[in-house]
């Protein structure tokens, strides 16, 4: 009878269904994030470690290939977020409207690079950035009679590359939650702006656009991580984590150059500390300039 | 009653579904750091054999009433030999037959759980492959993680290239890796297309390559080649932006070593460096070389470069054989091997690049016999045979560098490819001639550096100043010692 009571019990249902998320979620996320916190106050030994204080900081501080690290991810993080929100939109609206024939094929082709392994596709995009003449972008500049050019060997090119990887393959991924977003939207609203005499732009501009404000904040809030967080498609790139004059080098990647290629996990953990702060500071400045936090009126 | 069924059901769902999820997470991270083998001189041979799928390879070979013995590695082929190994010790020693478990793991999953198995003291293997640039991690554990070497390959040793052998030592001096090769570096030479240029015969085209005794013999054939070409978009070699084999052949034919041992500390700035460093500033000016398209030779533009003929020489450790078979199959019989150039007379003329040394862990029930069987695989005639037709390595045992039906097997498909025997190259070096660059702690740190800046400042633009370059080099490795 109790166990009856328990089961059906409405205040209890609800923490019987998200305990396995909780569950995961303090397991994976929580404990290992207060151990990497921790660990940032510690030089971390084969036999046995020891606290030295801030030490790992303030070395951090001095570090200029860290600041280097820091610049790629911000730059990174800055053309993605300005080119993956405002073109997947507007590819979504088009899906949406009646001007695209043939939708089911265009998600798809648009949808498909999401699914490739960043290991394969980042080779294949290396291949076609190499300064070698065969390269697919060699091709096509000495096509111009601009001779050869060694992409992956400076700075704006090798950004270059990267953001040509990550628009190839997010740019489905963010038009299926704008998709989502635009389905969301009440059709009656059109409608009455219709009633009302407005033209396409003013649709767009006055309806669509205040009310897909929920998933632009989403894919903003999400976009911000990624972009920080970015480190296969650069370690793919070119071929290991070390790129001429650390032109490829992300946060990430040189976490992972001191915590696994050094085995100084301290000082990686100060640095995955120092990228977890950045990130939510930037989150959480966006998330209150948008006024997710302000109570629904 | 039917709704309770439904909600636990669904609640199990979810929670099986919550942590299937978590499990699979750590998949694209693992796949990636699989195919950091590739990365210059870390783990070579893991390159294209480490799994990239998600699940782990697993085989057990031997006999299943043996001891039983656990085996890590992160090439598949690595451990099928040590299947084959326990075989053939099974038949010789049937008085105490062994049984293997050989699990294939993703490189950087492979390192990190056997240095969490060691730290927490529970949880290794018998036997594990370490790549050479994880071994400094490992070995800081000295004998309170690994079983010490020294007894058990103590009846190889007098054969046993020295070099390849002190790679693998602790600071206290004991061996705690067994290696699978030498790695020598050497010169390849492509004679085909230096034959047709020179219009010689192939026999005095090689004749001129084996006069090259030190690097201004081979400026001088190179120039002589480049003058009968008369193709200035064609170099006798390339030099390396994202590599450092030119950089330890240098130091190892003056005896130098930048990573200063164990000891320490670490000094970049060494006139051997500074040597190779000015000559190859002066080769790119006269147009001697190029810089080896997207940093070094063993990516697939340096094959391409080596296959249109853009070079004609370059040096690399021997096991940069497998690429000529596996990607430059049109090569057959054009290529010849032999000694590097050096820069005084008497000088070492080679250097061990490369590597896996495989260890026996402190946590084994066995530790004996698994150093015995682990020496016996890797340093004795069956285990070096074994490791030449399957690995297709140069073996460290330099009793089968002189074996006639070793080293000169027709069958052998590096023997068939190359104009000449590539074991004949390594006795022509002598086992006493290859040096030795020290993989320790400081070591990622100067390799790291060189590769991103110092090369990419000194090579692209030729009249930077070398001083400089490895001023910053040294004052970047200072910062971390």
């Amino acid at each position: 009878m109790k166990s009856k009571n328990f089961l059906y019990s409405q205040k209890v249902a609800p923490y019987v269904f998200v305990l396995p998320f909780i569950l995961s979620f303090v397991v994976f996320w929580i404990y290992p994030l207060i151990t990497a916190f921790t660990m940032s106050f510690q030089d971390i030994g084969a036999i046995k470690s020891e606290w030295i204080g801030f030490a790992n900081y303030t070395k951090l501080l001095k570090d200029k290939v860290f600041l280097i690290a820091v610049s790629n991810s911000a730059k990174y993080m800055f053309f993605t977020l300005v080119l993956l929100i405002p073109f997947p939109m507007l590819f979504a609206v088009l899906m949406d409207s009646n001007i695209v024939k043939a939708k089911g094929v265009w998600k798809a082709i648009l949808y498909m690079p999401a699914l490739t392994s960043v290991v394969i596709s980042g080779t294949l995009f290396r291949l076609m950035f190499t300064e070698y003449k065969t390269g697919q972008m060699n091709l096509i500049t000495q096509a111009l009679g601009l001779g050869t050019y060694k992409w992956l060997k400076n700075g704006w090119s090798g950004m270059l590359a990267l953001l040509v990887l990550a628009c190839w393959r997010w740019t489905g991924v963010n038009m299926l939650y704008f998709l989502s977003g635009l389905k969301a939207i009440d059709t009656s609203l059109y409608e009455a702006a219709d009633i009302d005499g407005a033209d396409a732009k003013q649709k767009f501009w006055y309806v669509t656009l205040p009310l897909m404000k929920p998933t632009t904040i989403y894919v903003l809030t999400i976009s911000v991580y990624a972009g920080l967080s970015m480190f296969l498609e650069s370690f793919m790139l070119w071929a290991g984590n070390s790129s001429p004059n650390n032109i490829g080098l992300t946060i990430v990647g040189y976490l992972y150059k001191r915590g696994i290629e050094k085995n100084n996990m301290g000082y990686a953990c100060a640095v995955g500390v120092v990228l977890l702060i950045v990130a939510l500071i930037i989150n959480f400045t966006q998330l209150i300039l948008n006024g997710t936090f302000k109570k629904e009126e | 009653m039917r709704k309770k069924i439904v909600s636990i059901l669904l609640t199990t769902v979810m929670a099986a579904g919550v942590l299937a999820a978590c499990g699979k997470s750590s998949a694209p991270a693992a796949e990636g750091v699989a195919a950091e083998g590739g990365a210059e001189e870390a783990a070579e041979e893991a390159a294209e054999e480490a799994p990239a799928e998600e699940e782990i390879p697993t085989s057990t070979f031997g006999d299943a009433n043996g001891t039983h013995l656990e085996m890590w590695t992160f090439v598949e082929l690595h451990g099928q030999h040590y299947g084959k190994m326990a075989e053939i010790w099974n038949e010789q020693n049937p008085d105490r037959p062994i049984e293997i478990t050989c699990t294939t793991y993703p490189y950087g999953d492979m390192h990190t759980k056997l240095l969490t198995s060691l730290e927490a003291g529970t949880g290794a293997p018998d036997i594990c492959d370490v790549e050479v640039g994880q071994f400094p991690n490992v070995v800081a554990g000295l004998d309170t993680w690994l079983v010490p070497l020294d007894d058990a390959s103590a009846e190889y040793m007098p054969t046993m290239v020295p070099a390849r052998m002190q790679t693998y030592q602790g600071e206290d001096g004991h061996y705690y890796g067994a290696p699978y090769h030498v790695g020598a570096t050497a010169m390849f030479y492509n004679v085909a297309a230096m034959s047709e240029a020179l219009g010689l015969s192939q026999e005095d085209t090689i004749a001129k390559i084996d006069g090259v005794v030190t690097w201004d013999d081979y400026t001088a054939l190179g120039q002589e080649y480049l003058a009968a070409l008369g193709d200035d978009t064609k170099f006798f070699t390339s030099v390396d932006t994202g590599g450092t084999d030119w950089l330890w052949l240098a130091m190892a034919e003056y005896g130098d070593d930048w990573t200063g041992g164990f000891e320490g500390p670490a000094n970049c700035q060494l006139d051997s460096v500074k040597n190779m460093l000015t000559m190859q500033q002066g080769w790119l000016k006269d147009g001697f070389a190029m810089i080896s398209p997207d940093g070094h030779v063993d990516l697939e533009a340096g094959f391409q470069n080596i296959m249109d003929r853009n070079i004609v020489s370059f040096p690399k450790a021997l096991w940069y054989m497998s690429r000529f078979t596996n990607y430059m199959p049109e090569e057959k019989g054009n290529w010849y091997i032999a000694k590097c150039p050096v820069f005084e007379e008497g000088q070492k003329c080679s250097v061990g690049i490369g590597g896996t040394g495989t260890v026996v862990t402190q946590q084994s029930e066995n530790k004996d016999l698994a150093a015995e069987f682990l020496c016996w695989a890797k340093m004795s005639d069956e285990g070096e045979q074994n490791i030449w037709d399957t690995l297709g390595f140069d073996v460290c045992n330099t009793a089968q560098w002189g074996d006639d039906a070793f080293a000169h097997d027709d069958n052998n498909q590096f023997n068939q490819f190359f104009i000449n025997y590539p074991y004949d190259v390594l006795n022509e070096i002598g086992m006493n001639n290859i040096g030795k660059i020290s993989v320790v702690a400081i070591s990622p740190t100067i390799n790291e550096y060189v590769c991103t800046t110092t090369l990419n400042e000194v090579l692209e633009d030729p009249d930077y100043s070398i001083d400089d370059a490895l001023q910053e080099l040294q004052d970047a490795v200072d910062m971390e010692q």
